[in-house]
C-alpha cells in the first residue's frame, strides 16, 4: 500500500468516525474514545507526511471511482501535501489529545463528535486531492462540517449570527474558488492538477487567477477585507475546534493559495505579487490593532490569528516578487519564511486557544475584565500560555521569532530586484510587518497581564482550579514545540527544504551540517542567527546572577502589602482593566485606523447620576463595506418582495420578457 | 590557544559592560549636576547604591508570583546578552555570530515583554499605567528600530553588526542622507527606549507621566537593583551600538593585537565620556513632554528610518 493510498484511507476512517459516534449514542465512553481514535489516527496522517518529507518517497497518487463516474477522484502525495499533512497531524492528534479532556463539558457532546472527525478528515482530503472537483467538494464538506461545529451551542444568539456570516462568506469564498479553477482548466477541459500544470496562460488571465483565488482562499483564511466572519465564528465554537480552525483550517486555505498559485499557475508577472504583499502587511496591522483591542478572550486570539495570516500572505507575496524575478534562493527564503510561519502559527495559536478553552472551562468566562491572578489558581495553564504569548509576540529565542527573523532576512534581500516599484515598496511593507510584531507583544501583554496576572476580578476567576491532566498534556506538548521549533530552526528549515524545491526548484542552504543550531539563510557574514545559543546564554546569565545574588549578597523575602506608591486599594477593580490598558494605543492608533473615539457624559448640576464614558471601536472594514452590502441586499429584497403576489398571467409575461432579454443578449453576443 | 584568547575576550567585554554601566550613568547625573549648580553625587554613587540594595531583604507583595521573582534576573540576562554582543572596543569575536542586529533588537523586545508582565503582576493601579504606556511607545519605538536596522543593513549589505561595523569604518561609506537620518532617528530611539527626558524622567517617582519607574515600583532590594542595573546597562548598549555604527573609530579588528585591543578600549571609553556628556546636557536644555505627545516624538524616529530606508534607492551615488 502507497503512503497516499493509507493516507487516504485514514482520512475515510476519520469521515467514518463520525456517523459512528452517532450509532454509539450517549454512552459515557463515547467522546473519550472519539477523540483518542481521532487522534491516534491524525498521529498516523502526521506521520506520512513526515515520512513523505524526510525519506523522499513522494509523489504517488491514486485514482479512486468515487464522485462524478467519467472522472473518479485522483489523490497525489507530493511534498507541498506532506509538509501540510504534518501541520494537520500535528495540531489534530494534539487538539483530539485536548478534546478528551475537554468534551467531558460539554453538555450534548454528540453535537460536536458527530462533525469533529470528519472535519479532520475533510481537511486532510483537501491536502491530498490532485483534481478540482475532488478538492473543491472536499473544501465545502470541510466548509459545512466547521460551520456545523460553529453552530454546536446554538442557544446562544451570537452563534447563530456568527454561523451565518461564516456560511454566508464560505458561499462567496467557494464561488472564487470554483472560478478560479474555471479559468485554470487544462486543454480540453480536463481539471486534473497534473493537466493545469502544463497550460501556457496570459499573464492577464494569470492576474485574474490570483484575485480569484485571493477572494477564495483568502476569505477562508481570513485576509483583510475577508476577514470578518473569523472574529465572530471562530470563537463561537467549543474551544478545542477553534484551536483546530485557527489553528489548521486557516493553513489549509493557505494550502489551497500556494498549491493554485505557486504549483499550478506557473510563474506570474512581478506586478501581481504588491498586490500579495500590501495586503498581507495591512492585514496583519489591522488585525493585530483589532486584538489589542477586544476585551473577549478568544476574539482577540481569533483577531491575532488575522494578523499571523497577513504575515503569511506577505511572505508568500514576496516569494511571488522574487520568482518573477528569476532569483530563486530569495524565493525560497521567503517561502520558507512562509511555511516555518505556518508552522509555528499552528503550533502557538491552538496553544493559546486550548488556553483560552481551559480558562473558560475554570471560571465560565471569556471576558478579560473577570478575569485575573489565574497564575496562582492554573499554574500550569499560565505557564505554558506565557510561552504561547511569547512565541506569537515574535521574541527570541522561542519559534515565532525565528520565522519573523527569517521574513526580514527576505525583506532584505529586496535591493537586488529591478524593478524600482518592488525596491521601495518591500521595506515599507517590512516596517508595517515590525509594526505588526510589536504591537502583537502589546497586545499579549495585555491578554496575559489582564487574564492571568494581578487580583482576581470575580468570584469565578478567585476559585478557579487547574484542569485535567489531558488538556494539560496536549497544552504542554505545543509548548515544547514552541521552544524546540525556535532553539533549533535549522531542523525545520531542512524539513521545509524538499518543499521549496518541489515547488520553486531552489532551497535554503542546508542548515544541518557543522553548526547545526544555528541558522544562515543566505552566508555567514551577510547573517546569521542561534537561537539555542541565545537560550543557553539567557540560561546562563540568569542563573548565574540569580545564584550570585542569592549566594554574596542577601535571599531574604519578606511579605507585606503591595507598596502602590502608599495608597493600595483592597478592591481589584482599581487594576488596570483590559480596556484601560488599551486606551494609549487606542488613543495614538486607534483614532485614526479604526475610527475609535471616546465619549463623556456628564449629568447635570444636582443631579446624582454617575458620569459615563462611552467608549466606541468598531472593525472599519465592517462599518465600511459589509454594512452598506447588507443594507443593498435588504432594500432589494424588500422591492423584490412584491414579486411574490403576482398573478398567474403577470408571471407568465414575466417569463417571456426575460426569455426575449435573453435571446436578444445571445444575438448580440454572437 | 587561539579559541580560549578569543573566549577571553568575548569574556573581557561582558564583564566590561556590566562594570562600564553604572559609571555611564553616574557620569550622566554627575554632569547634570554641575550643569544646574549643584555639587553632585560621587561618580561611585551607582555602585554603593547597587551593592545596598542587593545587601537589603526583598519586601514582596502579597499575591505576587513566581513570575514577579524571575523577572528581574531574566529582564538583566536578556538585557546583558544583548550588551555582550555588541562591539565595543573590538569587532568578530567569538560569539558574534550568536545574534544580528535584528535578533538583538527583539532581544530587548523579550526584556521588555517581561518587565511589562511584571508591572501588571501584583495589580496596582501604578503598575497596570506603566505597562500600558510602556507598550504603547514600544509599539511606536520598535518599527522604528527596525526601520533603522533595515536602513543600516541596505547599505553594508549585512545585519551582522560586526560586519556593519567593518563597513562604517571602511572609506567606501561616504557621506550619505540616509544615514544621517538613520543617526537622528536611533538617537530618538534612545532617548525612548532608555526612558530618559523628553519621553520619561528618570530621576523622579509619583510623577503621573511617569512610565518606566511606574512599572518598577513594586520591586525592592535585591530585585530592584538587577532592575536598575539591567536599565544601565540598556543605556549603555545603545551609547556602543551608536558608536560602534556611527564613530567607529578606533575599533579594533577581529584578531588584532593587545595593542589593537588596548586603543579600542580608551576610544571606547572617551566615547562613552562623550556619550554621557552629551546626554546630560541635552536632558538639561529641555523639558519633559507629555505622554501623548510623545508618539509624535517617535513618529519622527519613524519616518525618518522609514525615509532613510527608501532613499537609499533613491541617492544610491551619495
Amino acid at each position: 500500500m502507497t503512503a497516499v493510498e493509507l493516507a487516504t484511507l485514514i482520512s475515510a476512517a476519520l469521515l467514518a468516525l463520525g456517523p459512528c459516534a452517532v450509532l454509539a449514542g450517549h454512552r459515557p465512553w463515547v467522546s473519550g474514545a472519539v477523540y483518542s481514535i481521532s487522534s491516534a489516527l491524525c498521529v498516523g496522517i502526521a506521520a506520512l507526511g513526515a515520512a513523505g518529507l524526510f525519506t523522499r518517497t513522494l509523489d504517488s497518487s491514486v485514482a479512486l471511482p468515487l464522485g462524478l463516474p467519467w472522472i473518479g477522484s485522483h489523490f497525489q502525495l507530493d511534498a507541498l501535501s506532506a509538509f501540510f499533512l504534518v501541520i494537520l497531524g500535528i495540531g489534530g492528534s494534539v487538539v483530539s489529545l485536548y478534546g478528551i479532556g475537554y468534551g467531558r463539558h460539554e453538555h450534548d457532546p454528540l453535537r460536536v463528535l458527530a462533525f469533529y472527525p470528519p472535519f479532520l478528515g475533510a481537511m486532510a482530503l483537501v491536502l491530498l486531492a490532485a483534481d478540482a472537483f475532488t478538492f473543491l467538494m472536499s473544501w465545502e464538506v470541510m466548509s459545512l462540517l466547521s460551520w456545523a461545529l460553529v453552530l454546536t451551542h446554538h442557544q446562544k444568539e451570537d452563534t447563530r449570527t456568527a454561523g451565518y456570516v461564516y456560511l454566508v462568506m464560505a458561499g462567496f469564498g467557494a464561488m472564487a474558488l470554483l472560478l478560479a479553477f474555471g479559468l485554470l482548466a487544462g486543454s480540453g477541459g480536463l481539471y486534473g492538477f497534473e493537466v493545469m500544470r502544463g497550460v501556457q496562460r496570459t499573464p492577464l488571465m494569470a492576474a485574474v487567477i490570483l484575485g480569484l483565488m485571493l477572494l477564495g482562499a483568502g476569505s477562508k483564511a481570513g485576509l483583510a477585507p475577508l476577514h470578518v466572519w473569523l472574529p465572530l465564528a471562530h470563537p463561537a465554537a467549543p474551544s478545542h475546534v477553534s484551536a483546530l480552525m485557527s489553528g489548521v483550517m486557516t493553513k489549509v486555505a493557505l494550502y489551497g493559495f500556494i498549491r493554485v498559485i505557486f504549483d499550478l499557475l506557473g510563474p506570474s508577472a512581478w506586478w501581481a505579487s504588491p498586490a500579495v504583499i500590501i495586503l498581507g502587511s495591512l492585514t496583519a496591522v489591522l488585525g493585530i490593532l483589532l486584538a489589542m483591542m477586544e476585551r473577549d478572550l478568544k476574539r482577540a486570539l481569533a483577531y491575532s490569528t488575522i494578523e499571523n495570516i497577513g504575515v503569511i500572505f506577505a511572505a508568500l507575496g514576496l516569494a511571488m516578487a522574487f520568482r518573477a524575478n528569476g532569483m530563486t534562493a530569495a524565493a525560497a527564503l521567503a517561502f520558507t519564511a512562509a511555511l516555518f510561519h505556518i508552522f509555528n502559527h499552528m503550533v502557538f495559536k491552538s496553544l493559546l486557544f486550548m488556553g483560552a478553552g481551559s480558562v473558560l472551562t475554570a471560571t465560565g468566562t471569556r471576558d478579560l475584565d473577570g478575569l485575573g491572578g489565574l497564575i496562582h489558581r492554573m499554574p500550569v495553564t499560565s505557564f505554558v500560555v506565557l510561552v504561547g504569548a511569547l512565541a506569537i509576540s515574535a521574541l527570541p529565542p522561542l519559534n515565532g521569532f525565528a520565522s519573523e527573523w527569517l521574513l526580514f532576512q527576505a525583506v532584505l534581500m529586496s535591493p537586488a530586484i529591478p524593478q524600482d516599484a518592488l525596491q521601495l515598496m518591500i521595506p515599507a511593507a517590512g516596517g508595517l510587518l515590525a509594526l505588526a510584531a510589536a504591537l502583537a507583544a502589546a497586545a499579549f501583554v495585555r491578554i496575559y497581564g489582564v487574564g492571568f496576572l494581578g487580583r482576581a476580578r470575580s468570584e469565578a476567576a478567585r476559585t478557579a482550579v487547574e484542569v485535567d491532566r489531558f488538556s494539560l498534556t496536549a497544552m504542554a506538548v505545543l509548548a515544547g514545540l514552541c521552544v524546540l521549533a525556535g532553539v533549533l530552526p535549522g531542523m525545520v528549515i531542512d524539513a521545509i527544504s524538499p518543499v521549496a524545491r518541489a515547488v520553486l526548484g531552489g532551497q535554503l542552504p542546508v542548515q544541518g551540517n557543522e553548526a547545526w543550531f544555528k541558522i544562515v539563510p543566505i552566508a555567514e557574514a551577510r547573517s546569521s542567527y542561534s537561537g539555542m545559543l541565545v537560550l543557553l546564554f539567557v540560561a546562563f546569565s540568569a542563573s548565574g546572577a540569580a545564584w550570585a545574588v542569592h549566594r554574596l549578597a542577601s535571599h531574604r523575602v519578606r511579605r507585606s502589602a503591595a507598596w502602590d506608591c502608599g495608597f493600595p486599594d483592597a478592591n481589584p477593580i482599581t487594576q488596570y482593566s483590559a480596556s484601560g490598558f488599551a486606551q494609549p494605543l487606542r488613543r495614538v492608533l486607534g483614532a485614526d485606523i479604526l475610527g475609535a473615539h471616546e465619549s463623556v457624559w456628564m449629568p447635570a448640576p444636582g443631579d446624582k447620576s454617575p458620569a459615563r464614558l462611552t467608549v466606541t471601536v468598531d472593525d472599519p472594514i465592517w462599518r465600511t463595506v459589509y454594512s452598506p452590502i447588507g443594507t443593498t441586499v435588504f432594500y432589494v429584497a424588500t422591492r423584490m418582495n412584491g414579486l411574490q403576489f403576482l398573478t398567474i398571467r403577470r408571471y407568465l409575461s414575466l417569463v417571456f420578457l426575460v426569455l426575449i432579454v435573453l435571446l436578444v443578449g445571445l444575438m448580440l453576443w454572437a | 590557544m587561539g579559541l580560549i584568547l578569543s573566549l577571553l575576550v568575548q569574556g573581557i567585554q561582558m564583564v566590561l559592560v556590566v562594570a562600564l554601566s553604572p559609571l555611564l550613568v553616574s557620569i550622566v547625573r554627575k554632569v547634570k549636576s554641575r550643569l544646574t549648580r549643584r555639587q553632585g553625587a560621587p561618580l561611585i554613587q551607582p555602585y554603593r547604591d547597587l551593592v545596598r540594595l542587593m545587601r537589603k531583604d526583598v519586601v514582596l507583595a502579597d499575591n505576587a508570583s513566581w513570575l514577579f521573582r524571575v523577572i528581574p534576573y531574566l529582564v538583566f540576562a536578556a538585557t546583558w546578552v544583548a550588551a555582550a554582543l555588541i562591539p565595543t572596543f573590538a569587532t568578530g569575536l567569538q560569539f558574534s555570530w550568536t545574534a544580528d542586529l535584528i535578533a538583538i533588537v527583539a532581544l530587548l523586545g523579550s526584556a521588555r515583554f517581561f518587565l511589562a508582565l511584571a508591572g501588571m503582576d501584583v495589580g496596582t493601579s501604578f503598575g497596570g499605567i506603566g505597562s500600558s504606556r510602556e507598550m504603547m511607545i514600544a509599539s511606536m519605538a520598535e518599527p522604528a528600530m527596525m526601520l533603522i536596522v533595515f536602513s543600516l543593513a541596505l547599505i553594508a549589505g549585512s545585519t551582522q553588526l560586526s560586519t556593519v561595523v567593518q563597513f562604517m569604518a571602511s572609506p567606501q561609506v561616504g557621506l550619505r542622507v540616509s544615514l544621517g537620518m538613520a543617526l537622528v532617528a536611533l538617537v530618538i530611539v534612545a532617548l525612548v527606549e532608555n526612558a530618559r527626558i523628553p519621553v520619561d524622567n528618570p530621576a523622579t517617582h509619583l510623577e503621573l507621566t511617569m512610565v518606566h519607574e511606574a512599572m518598577v515600583l513594586e520591586y525592592s532590594g535585591r530585585h530592584l537593583a538587577m532592575i536598575e542595573l539591567s536599565s544601565a546597562l540598556k543605556l549603555l548598549l545603545y551609547v556602543s551600538l551608536i558608536g560602534c555604527i556611527f564613530v567607529p573609530w578606533g575599533i579594533a579588528d577581529s584578531g588584532a593585537g593587545l595593542g589593537a585591543y588596548v586603543i579600542g578600549a580608551v576610544a571606547y571609553l572617551a566615547k562613552l565620556g562623550v556619550a554621557g556628556l552629551l546626554l546630560a546636557i541635552f536632558e538639561t536644555s529641555i523639558a519633559k513632554m507629555r505622554v501623548f505627545r510623545v508618539p509624535n516624538f517617535v513618529g519622527i524616529a519613524l519616518m525618518l528610518a522609514l525615509l532613510g530606508t527608501l532613499l537609499r534607492f533613491v541617492s544610491r551615488s551619495l
